[in-house]
């Protein structure tokens, strides 16, 4: 399976702008999140990317994307009908090939060498089939994110067999529909935000575009692409960082940091505002 | 051989009835089998065989070992009591025990060991239906939840669409169930969860419409929810008039607080306010916050649409249930925010309903949220399977499966037929189900034979009703119905009918012969819900007729059973949608009519000024419903009519106390020096005991005879025989008191309560001491005098039953002898209802009760502070306001009131007088022990029995050296009593003169009936007699069928401390259990009968036996 090409979507409303801001990357450059995250996509082998934005947004995006600009299609959604159809503007954009698919608002730090989109698209790649990143997750956040119930796939340790998607659900629910044995009690797992996905997909969103009214949403098309071919759920080694919830902007900043060679200057300015915040 | 029965799979063997077991083993044979069954149950691994052989340890020690006299009269150890109270059920196992191998085996070690299997059984069931409820899938994450940060719900956003005005209103509306057969108690969670293929119920959801309101039946429950725009819970029972704003997280789970108990447990369960937060110190508001948004707070209201309480309905557990729904729509936990419930999300209502239940520590049956679901449909218990939470530990589910009939099954013609035939009606009596379902558990889990046969035929009859119903014949679904509540429901459970239900049912029968198809008793007892089938052409005139028949009824029976309210009769309809819910915006948000009476006239009272912009929308909406909807007409008016202050001075009911406690003797004198004494800690429960100092001591041999060991002799039971003949014995039954622990406070006559069916027929108490006499006396070929002592609460119901029943046809001389004095309850104090709840021992309750119990208390302490310590109580009826002053007055009143004059004037040969209880049914005048008395010179002879377990409150005591009988409330020490072998039965024979002499009276006084004179004996006589302050529980009824209950002060003189006195000869004697035992709590009923007793007593009453 070959993976050249990457959606990410950035036309939600509370998503217009947090791309746009700019973060100091691990590495100490001073960038817009929009960059660092597509140094990682590209970094991964991603040839072309399609940016999926709200009308009148193009400009300020082309702006932000730096040198990446020359492999970037922008793709206006004309109107705000749902994280589904923002993807499915991109439908010509990837046409019959398989595509990574990631939210503009998170960014990704890998707990070891290899990048977190590296990691999803390696696992791709090698299973052959669509793979959702995923991470076990408290039920306390199920509000904030779809979620996966599932069975290990044998003799690995990280891959999960999808038996069923959930957007949002509630810890009542999860508990019946999303058992995924091995889990702690009361951990889910969540998506991380990224995904590799098949033609299926689209053709599914498509469908269901006929009868989605104000709404279309990504997960039950989802659902019903994991049903009809095999579609992997991978526990990814790395953190996801949300900016667009509140302080998001800042812990992830702060995961950065921390992960660079400023460490000890991160650590020794949060003592000293510890020691004189009141 | 008895674990075998326990742990074959062969039914033949494990449906064993343990009685035929245990038949014709030695006593040494029965210890043998109780020790190999107490090492099973500590070694078994699977529940049901655990709790099984604790039933049957319970069993043998309670049926087989008791009451077989042996050498040694044994001694509870009073650690294994403690132990015991605080609910450390095995480690009072192990405390009589030790004490069984080393005093030998007795009758009080094992009614102690009876009592702590029995408790540990139900402790060990009750525990397991937890851990399953909490184990559901689903109802999990409620218990992990701990910081309002992690809460994982949120509002739907369609609630938080405000129109300018308020939020929408999501309006659930939920029917009511009633149960076609309940397949004898199949329901009860341990049956289901250990006999699944027999827990079986045909469940109807119905509508409902008070017959003659001229409205349509309609789904009588109805929980609103809504987000309001302050950050709290304000909760609203339209019902119970009970409101509150709720900010602090603990007063969520103070369920007795108030009366929103219901409300706060469907708030918990449905995860709103998950259990997990419980104690976290957490802000309510910053939960609401997660959930709702900053500084929104969401507003929940329950209506039952004024159905009483006691219904069979199962109205509770579906207004419970509707609650639960709502907020789970609200919360996204249901897909369906309106219209019906999918099946899952209806299963997910009654595990969270169940779990409701427990939190608030009630408990229905896995039926009982039947409402959910639409139609007629089947409810049975299911194999539990791997995958389950309860593979492995008990045979079935907790969660029973529904099957609803489609119309192909049962088809609209039988329905409608059904709807025809029955009348639907609330007999008014309020009954307390909880014991009949403990005994159903202990006889399913020893197959009692007859009652194992029973339940064999109740699943049986099962499926006849549901071919009856098939095939819309009501007419045989009558037959069934009958056959059911006749047949095997009262052969397991005798008590499920009672002499209102067996009176209703004859005259039906006879006003409508054959057009009466049947009775249908619905759910746990008769006498509250009920139905009645006749031919449809009868319908409406048997609606009318039993509503006069049941209103009659009620009227002759209101004094010797409990009635909450008066009786009425429904109309029906079949609801087949089952729970449902509307989302109410705009114009149409409005909550009913009586939820505004509740709100507005606080906000009619206060400053224009001081009200929010919410409250002046919520008066705006008010006044424009009243104007456009028809539902709201008359609403302002009566809004207006309860912010006139009603008028002051004394209402009809202050009138009426001061008329009776003039007519009863009340001495307001001496109520205001014990009120002075009472707030000046000169009186008080605590000064009720004897100093510390005191030596109490268990009787020596010489201080009693003992009856039971050696038997009178010949000559002695002559002696007794000739003065029954020579007609010088009256017998005096105490009648005067209420029974508090027999209705609990409900104020009826116990004299008159139709306690059980002896021979054949339903008998009152009276009756029964009748009945003894008559046939004493015809044994000795005279009649026997019977003096019933009455009270301003029994004498006029009394006289009037014993005329409507021509004094039970008994052949002597019978007279009612009423009280002379009474007494005015008081509010007690704090410091005594503290003592009594802090400092007494008392039995720990399971950890939910105890939660209630002492949230309960709580409120009760702050009502007797906010209504002023010590004082009066009068806000009850006049009659549960006075109080009797003890029965140390029962016989002195025979003196003031003239009886004893005439008993004297019509006997004068008169010598001697049985005085006893009336829960004493064993007492009758047996010429043994007349003999006996006569024979020992004793002025007055007290009998006495060998202590059980539940023996409390005093007994046959040596008090420095010498004995004499010592109450309960006069112990020092608790422990004290455990010493003591013997229990005082009250029962006493008195020698009439030397009686007269200590009151330094004889004959002609009395004859003369100089009444200044023995009314100056009798004060003098009681000034040297101890006053005991006591704490009783008092039933106040209000609204439809609801009860409360407060603890009152009253004080009294008590009987047995005559035997402090040195100046007169005092004799004690032992006597046989089945004469001195007495019958104090319908719980007991049960167990009476299986020991024998009910056998014992219809013989001495010449009934043959029981039945």
């Amino acid at each position: 399976m070959k993976i050249h090409k990457a959606v990410i979507t950035a036309a939600g409303s509370d998503q217009r702008h947090l791309p746009l801001q700019t973060i100091v990357s691990a590495s100490g450059e001073t960038k817009p999140a929009i960059q660092l995250l597509l140094d990682e996509i590209f970094a991964a082998g991603i040839r072309n990317a399609a940016l999926i934005v709200a009308p009148g947004q193009t400009e300020a995006f082309r702006a932000a994307v730096g040198g990446h600009l020359p492999q970037i299609e922008f793709i206006e959604q004309p109107e705000p009908l749902g994280y589904g159809h923002a993807v499915l503007c991109a439908k010509d954009f990837t046409g019959s090939e398989a595509f990574l698919l990631l939210v503009s608002d998170h960014l990704y730090l890998s707990n070891g060498e290899v990048s977190c989109v590296k990691q999803l698209l390696e696992t791709a790649k090698r299973e052959e089939c669509a793979v959702s990143a995923v991470q076990a997750t408290r039920e306390g956040k199920l509000p904030y994110y779809g979620a996966v119930g599932g069975k290990h796939i044998p003799g690995s340790r990280d891959l999960y067999h999808i038996e069923n998607i959930l957007e949002k659900p509630t810890p009542t629910v999860a508990e019946q529909e999303l058992i995924t044995p091995g889990l702690r009690q009361g951990h889910y797992l969540c998506f991380f935000g990224m995904h590799v996905l098949t033609a299926t997909t689209m053709r599914l969103l498509e469908e269901a575009l006929e009868t989605s009214g104000k709404n279309l949403p990504l997960t039950p098309s989802l659902a019903a692409a994991a049903k009809s071919e095999r579609h992997l759920a991978f526990e990814i080694a790395g953190q996801r960082y949300n900016i667009g919830e509140p302080y998001g902007l800042l812990r992830a900043q702060l995961a950065m940091a921390l992960a660079g060679p400023q460490r000890d200057e991160i650590l020794t300015m949060l003592v000293e505002l510890m020691a004189t915040s009141r | 051989m008895l674990t075998d029965i326990i742990t074959s799979d062969e039914p033949a063997l494990r449906d064993r009835p343990l009685a035929e077991a245990c038949a014709g083993l030695s006593r040494e044979q029965l210890l043998a089998e109780a020790a190999a069954l107490d090492a099973f149950r500590r070694s078994s691994g699977n529940l049901y065989q655990r709790v099984r052989a604790l039933f049957f340890l319970h069993a043998i020690h309670r049926f087989h070992l008791a009451g077989e006299t042996v050498e040694n009269d044994g001694h509870i150890p009073f650690e294994g009591y403690r132990h015991l109270l605080a609910r450390r059920f095995p480690e009072a196992i192990d405390s009589f025990l030790a004490s069984q191998r080393e005093q030998g085996s007795s009758d009080a070690i094992s009614s102690a060991l009876a009592a702590a299997y029995h408790q540990l059984a139900f402790q060990t069931l009750a525990d397991q239906v937890r851990k399953s409820v909490r184990t559901v899938r689903g109802n999990q994450w409620m218990f992990r939840m701990g910081h309002p940060a992690e809460h994982p719900l949120r509002i739907r956003r369609e609630l938080l669409a405000h129109d300018g005005h308020s939020y929408p209103i999501l309006l659930e509306r939920t029917p009511v169930r009633m149960d076609l057969t309940h397949s004898a108690w199949s329901d009860i969670f341990f049956l289901g969860m250990d006999f699944p293929e027999g827990a079986k119920v045909i469940n109807v959801s119905i509508d409902l419409a008070i017959h003659g309101s001229n409205k349509e039946p309609k789904p009588p429950v109805s929980a609103y929810l809504r987000v309001i725009d302050r950050p709290v819970l304000r909760l609203t029972s339209i019902d119970l008039k009970a409101t509150a704003e709720i900010e602090a997280l603990a007063d969520v789970f103070d369920f007795a607080k108030d009366y929103l108990g219901l409300l706060k447990a469907a708030v918990i369960a449905s995860g709103l306010i998950p259990p997990g937060i419980e104690g976290s110190g957490k802000p309510l508001s910053e939960i609401l916050s997660m959930l709702v948004g900053p500084g929104r707070g969401l507003e929940l209201v329950s209506s039952v649409n004024h159905i009483p309480k006691g219904s069979r309905l199962a109205v509770s557990t579906n207004l419970l249930a509707a609650l639960i729904s709502a907020c789970m729509r609200a919360t996204g936990q249901a897909a369906s925010l309106t219209g019906e419930l999918a099946e899952n999300e209806r299963r997910l209502v009654l595990a969270r309903a169940i779990l409701g239940e427990w939190i608030g520590g009630s408990g229905g049956g896995w039926q009982d949220s039947g409402g959910v679901w639409p139609g007629i449909k089947l409810i049975e218990g299911s194999f539990a399977a791997e995958g389950d939470p309860e593979q492995g530990i008990s045979r079935g589910r907790l969660m029973p499966k529904h099957h609803v009939f489609g119309e192909n099954e049962i088809p609209v013609a039988a329905r409608k037929a059904l709807q025809d035939s029955l009348v639907l009606v609330h007999g008014g009596m309020a009954q307390n189900v909880g014991p009949i379902l403990e005994m159903v558990t202990e006889k399913y889990l020893t197959r009692a034979s007859a009652e194992w046969a029973g339940r064999k035929e109740a699943l049986s009859l099962l499926d006849k009703i549901l071919t009856a119903l098939r095939s819309s014949d009501i007419r045989e679904l009558g037959k069934l119905t009958t056959e059911n509540f006749r047949g095997p429901l009262q052969t397991i459970i005798p008590w499920a009918t009672n002499l209102y239900t067996e009176t209703l049912i004859a005259r039906a029968e006879k006003d409508f012969g054959d057009d009466f198809w049947g009775f249908w008793m619905l759910g746990g007892m008769s006498g509250g819900g009920m139905g009645f089938i006749f031919d449809p052409a009868r319908k409406d005139e048997a609606q009318a007729r039993m509503l006069a028949i049941m209103a009659e009824t009620k009227a002759l029976l209101c004094n010797a059973l409990p009635f909450a309210m008066e009786p009425v009769v429904y109309d029906f309809s079949i609801n087949s949608h089952g729970t449902f819910a509307t989302l109410l915006d705009g114009t149409d948000a409005a909550l009913p009519p009586d939820y505004y009476q509740l709100h507005l006239a606080p906000l009619l009272r206060a400053e224009p000024g001081d009200l929010s912009p919410a409250q002046r929308a919520e008066l705006a909406r008010f006044a424009s419903l009243s104007r456009s909807n028809p539902d709201f007409s008359g609403s302002l008016s009566s809004l207006l009519e309860t912010l006139v202050p009603s008028g002051g001075g004394s209402s009809p009911q202050s009138g009426a106390l001061a008329e009776l406690l003039e007519k009863w003797g009340f001495d307001p004198e001496q109520h205001d020096a014990i009120r002075r004494d009472l707030l000046a800690d000169r009186i008080g429960l605590a000064r009720n005991r004897l100093p510390a100092i005191t030596e109490i001591t268990d009787v020596l041999p010489e201080d009693y005879t003992d009856l039971t060991r050696t038997p009178p002799s010949s000559e002695t039971i002559a002696l007794g025989k000739a003065a029954l003949a020579e007609g010088s014995v009256a017998v005096v039954t105490l009648a005067a008191g209420a029974g508090s622990r027999w209705t609990q406070g409900a104020g009826v006559c116990k004299a008159l309560n139709p306690y059980a069916k002896l021979g054949g027929k339903h008998r009152t108490f009276i009756e029964t001491h009748l009945a003894k006499s008559r046939q004493r006396g015809e044994e000795a070929g005279a009649t026997i005098p019977h003096v019933f002592t009455t009270s301003y609460l029994t004498d006029g119901p009394t006289r009037e039953f014993l005329e409507s029943y021509g004094n039970y046809g008994y052949p002597g001389s019978l007279h009612l002898s009423p009280g002379r004095a009474v007494g005015l309850r008081m509010i007690p104090t704090e410091r005594d209802l503290r003592f009594a709840w802090e400092e007494m021992p008392q039995q720990a309750l399971d950890e939910q009760q105890q939660k209630m119990r002492d949230s309960l208390r709580t409120a009760l302490i702050g009502w007797a502070r906010g209504a002023g310590e010590a004082g009066d109580y009068t806000g009850n009826l006049p009659l549960q306001c006075l109080h009797p002053i003890g029965h140390f007055y029962e016989l002195p009143n025979l003196l003031l009131n003239g009886t004893l004059a005439r008993l004297l004037t019509e006997r004068p040969g008169l010598k001697t007088l049985m005085l006893h209880n009336i829960d004493t049914l064993g007492a009758d005048v047996d010429p043994a022990l007349l003999g006996h008395h006569l024979s020992s010179g004793a002025a007055l002879t007290f009998e006495v029995i060998p202590r059980r377990l539940e023996d409390r409150g005093g007994g046959l005591a040596r008090v420095n050296g010498r004995p004499r009988l010592l109450e309960g409330l006069s112990m020092p020490r608790e422990e004290d009593e455990f010493e003591l072998s013997f229990y005082n039965s009250m029962t006493t024979w008195i020698d009439i003169d030397r009686f007269l002499a200590l009151l330094k009276l004889d004959r002609a006084a009395i004859l003369s009936e100089n009444i200044p004179a023995i009314a100056a004996a009798i004060r003098a006589l009681a000034a040297r007699m101890p006053t005991y302050l006591t704490l009783k529980d008092v039933k106040k009824r209000w609204g439809n069928g609801q009860e409360d209950v407060f603890p009152v002060t009253q004080f009294e003189k008590l009987w047995g401390d005559l035997t402090i006195l040195p100046d007169i000869e005092i004799a004690y004697v032992v006597v046989d259990r089945s004469r001195g035992q007495q019958l104090k709590d319908p719980a007991q009923l049960d167990a009476w009968f299986r020991d024998g007793s009910a056998d014992h007593i219809a013989k001495l009453c010449g009934w043959g036996g029981k039945g």
